[in-house]
């Protein structure tokens, strides 16, 4: 069964902004983002400098994708966190459902606060995504409207 | 499957170049990124084995512009065509908007072809897709070579519903952008309509 969209409104994205930022400072880490499973990413907070965020988002998933074929073929759903650790900096990913939160850190923070911090804000997050779930559900018709009245020239000025 | 942040204004897409080995699937996206301004795109990332074979995926964005105020975005996807790279393929198709078949036009390929499109179909079924209902583009690929079959014949084998069929030569760009376009159109089109 296919996926239904994920539909994020202002008030929800503060939210989660704040979430991930939050989580950022707690674990001391450089960089936290948020990514859907597909490979989209949704937030960013933190010291991004010059780290393509857009790649590593698709790269995030498509690494969780592998991983996740390899433990269904052992008998596993899926492998929930992984680690990747550098010489330097390194990765920690955590799967919530259809998202994926990724940190990145290097030697101020530690793989097992990262852990604990990541935990406590899965919580969070879980509870805002079936908000969003919700909200996306009541307001179907509104946000359909802003579709509807794409026009045929509209789709073909982007192309020149 | 389509991506809205109401919050950035923001629309993103996911469209997966599919087909056979050694197809021309990686040089349309090469093409793509080539020919694409810098402000409009992000870096081209391939994971591929040392002989350049595609590994896992080749992947870029692309920034198209701007609908009723939204940016929309693409992320352009392919897979590794070879026949033993199936379950990675399968991912790949995860969440996907749009699909372009990269037809191999020459006559030797024409089995490849066959294969891969059933592998396309299995795998879209997998994920909970029909390809008869998704935004879909036929490429015929390497249509300089002297030993491809005609467009007709291919078409006839390899045509599923009613979707456009683009001849191209990718190694030149030749056919790249108008399946680019013509496969982008289908997925605003289908946001408009869904």
């Amino acid at each position: 069964m296919t996926d239904t969209p994920i539909i994020m409104h202002e008030e929800q994205y503060q939210q989660l902004r704040h979430i991930l930022h939050k989580l950022r400072l707690d674990s001391f880490s450089r960089v936290v983002f948020l990514v859907d499973k597909n490979g989209q990413q949704i937030a960013v907070q933190g010291d991004v400098g010059e780290l393509d965020t857009t790649s590593l988002a698709s790269l995030a998933a498509g690494n969780v994708a592998a991983t996740g074929g390899m433990a269904r073929l052992i008998g596993e759903r899926e492998f929930p966190t992984l680690s990747h650790e550098g010489e330097r900096e390194s990765i920690h990913i955590c799967i919530i459902g259809r998202v994926l939160l990724v940190v990145v850190f290097d030697d101020r923070s530690s793989l097992g606060l990262v852990k604990l911090r990541v935990k406590q804000a899965s919580r969070d997050l879980s509870v805002l995504f079936e908000e969003i779930a919700r909200v996306a559900a009541e307001r179907k018709e509104s946000d359909e409207a802003i579709f509807a009245e794409i026009t045929d020239d509209d789709i073909d000025s982007l192309f020149g | 499957m389509t991506f809205i942040n109401y919050a950035s204004r923001e629309i993103n897409c996911k469209i997966v170049y599919y087909g056979p080995g050694l197809c021309g699937k990686t040089t349309n996206l090469q093409y793509i990124y080539d020919a694409t301004a810098p402000t409009a795109k992000g870096k081209l990332i391939s994971l591929a084995t040392e002989t350049d074979r595609t590994l896992f995926f080749d992947f870029m964005p692309l920034e198209l512009g701007t609908v009723r105020g939204f940016k929309t975005r693409f992320h352009l996807y392919t897979v590794p065509g070879q026949v033993f790279y199936d379950a990675s393929r399968k991912l790949i198709l995860k969440g996907v908007d749009g699909v372009v078949f990269v037809a191999d036009s020459q006559d030797e390929r024409m089995d490849a072809n066959i294969e891969s499109l059933y592998n396309l179909e299995e795998n879209l079924k997998s994920n909970g897709y029909d390809l008869l209902k998704i935004p879909y583009v036929l490429q015929l690929n390497k249509r300089d070579l002297p030993n491809v079959l005609p467009v007709e014949e291919i078409v006839s084998e390899l045509r599923r519903k009613d979707e456009p069929v683009h001849e191209a030569v990718a190694a030149t760009g030749s056919g790249v952008f108008d399946t680019l376009k013509s496969v982008a159109k289908q997925v605003l089109t289908e946001l408009r309509k869904s």
